[in-house]
């Protein structure tokens, strides 16, 4: 499969592909891992006339903690989350998610930050970062704003990401002592997208009592979705197994998925429901254990 | 459509070409290079036939342009055996039967040569992991995982 033709540019700086970003117009396309535009490319559901490749711009591959944030670069590939001691110490969520995305010669081309970008419901780092309560950092020649990942999916592979700007860093505040997080997947099979996925990020106090909690949905709407009724009905309570079995009740009535060929909608929800209680106490276990 | 120009270090030796933005790495390597170990399976990212190691890293070269080559140094199948000795993975694979039809071979040798280069003792389950993007249809995949225990036990001796 051959994709169309399209001019290829290759900018050794930031501001040279802002630059460029503004001069070809909104048809350009950024590539960045190229692991979904390219196979888009070659089916020819897209056939962007420009392609803006950032990949040799420096400074953009970065996993890195400082002043309260995790900090994942523009170019920071999925297999970087997972050799990162970082990650594997401190953010077992976004081990978890990182590992279950397509298969190991994927990961090594695709970013963390295009798996965002790209808008699609099925991706997996969507509600891992809605559970962390992250925001992506973009820039254009016009400037630099942060958007809460809680407002960056605007509807099916959409974003509220303009087409003169850069996704350029994903920011996940540092989760607090006795905080744990998890992510669970049901695919058919390795590199499938997920019939569905829940990911879970909570903190609790030496009690048991949840602190503060994020639930994020994948492949179960239009958008990835953020599970808010969960997240209030778990904030302030006792994080028992009747607490979990409620709580997976309300993610599953919370989730809006269709029939298609991974299953049908009634079956996805009750995926929901199963996984959000195993993702639960996973998290769970992982907080009292502490980091 | 204007052509671009490319250098790429293919197998140690430095390439020049004249490219189309869309020509993928693979038919680059296939047909402008005429390296024809690397094999096109699945052309839909699924089956890692294609599998090549770009500056330390395997890929899918049926996902990736040859423009984003440029400047890299890519190892494909032809460049394992050296001074007509192959490489432990190749020994692996022939001693172990890792293969039936072969056509899995070179993307099977790319993703271990990548993989065996961060991890020289792997367990079994490693491996498995590892291979989960490279699709064998006739072996069943043990005698490959044996294949890959065979040629780490050897690179840990210290090579060939």
């Amino acid at each position: 499969m051959i994709p169309r033709s399209f001019e290829y540019f290759s900018p050794r700086a930031l501001d040279d592909a802002l630059a460029l970003l503004v001069r070809l117009g909104p048809e350009a396309k950024i590539l960045s891992g190229g692991q979904s535009l390219i196979p888009m490319m070659k089916l020819r559901l897209a056939s962007p006339p420009y392609l803006v490749d950032i990949n040799r711009i420096p400074d953009l591959n970065y996993v890195s903690e400082d002043d309260g944030h995790l900090r994942i670069g523009a170019l920071a590939r999925e297999s970087d989350l997972e050799t990162s001691p970082l990650i594997r110490s401190q953010y077992p969520l976004l081990l978890d998610t990182t590992v279950v995305i397509a298969d190991p010669l994927v990961r090594s081309q695709a970013t963390v930050c295009g798996n965002l970008a790209h808008g699609d419901p099925a991706n997996d780092h969507p509600a891992t970062m809605l559970a962390l309560e992250a925001a992506v950092v973009v820039v254009s020649a016009r400037g630099e704003r942060e958007i809460p990942v809680a407002s960056f999916f605007t509807g099916l592979f959409s974003t509220d990401l303009q087409p003169d700007e850069i996704l350029k860093e994903i920011r996940v505040p540092a989760p607090p002592p006795m905080s744990g997080g998890a992510y669970l997947k049901l695919e058919r099979k390795v590199g499938d997208y997920a019939t569905a996925g829940v990911a879970v990020q909570i903190t609790v106090d030496s009690a048991g009592v949840c602190q503060r909690a994020g639930v994020g949905l994948t492949n179960v709407g239009f958008t990835p979705l953020k599970a808010a009724k969960v997240e209030a009905f778990l904030k302030g309570r006792q994080l028992d197994e009747a607490a979990i079995k409620q709580a997976s009740e309300i993610a599953a009535s919370e989730s809006q998925p269709f029939d298609d060929v991974r299953g049908s909608a009634d079956y996805k929800r009750d995926v929901v429901r199963v996984l959000s209680a195993r993702a639960l106490r996973r998290a769970l276990e992982r907080a009292r254990g502490g980091a | 459509m204007t052509k671009i120009s490319i250098s790429v270090k293919v197998n140690g030796v430095e390439r020049q070409a004249e490219i189309e933005p869309r020509l993928l790495l693979v038919h680059f390597l296939r047909e402008s290079l005429r390296l024809t170990g690397t094999h096109i399976g699945c052309d839909t990212s699924h089956c890692g036939a294609c599998a090549v190691v770009v500056d330390g890293r395997a890929v899918k070269s049926c996902t990736m342009f040859a423009a984003q080559a440029d400047g890299r140094d890519i190892l494909t199948v032809e460049g394992l055996e050296r001074d007509g000795k192959l490489h432990p993975l190749q020994e692996g694979f022939f001693q172990e039967h890792g293969l039936q039809c072969g056509y899995c071979t070179p993307g099977m040798l790319m993703t271990g040569y990548a993989f065996l280069s961060s991890n020289t003792s792997p367990t079994a389950d490693e491996i498995r992991h590892a291979i989960s993007g490279n699709l064998c249809r006739c072996t069943g995949y043990v005698n490959i995982i044996k294949a890959y225990e065979y040629a780490a036990a050897k690179l840990r001796e210290g090579g060939a």
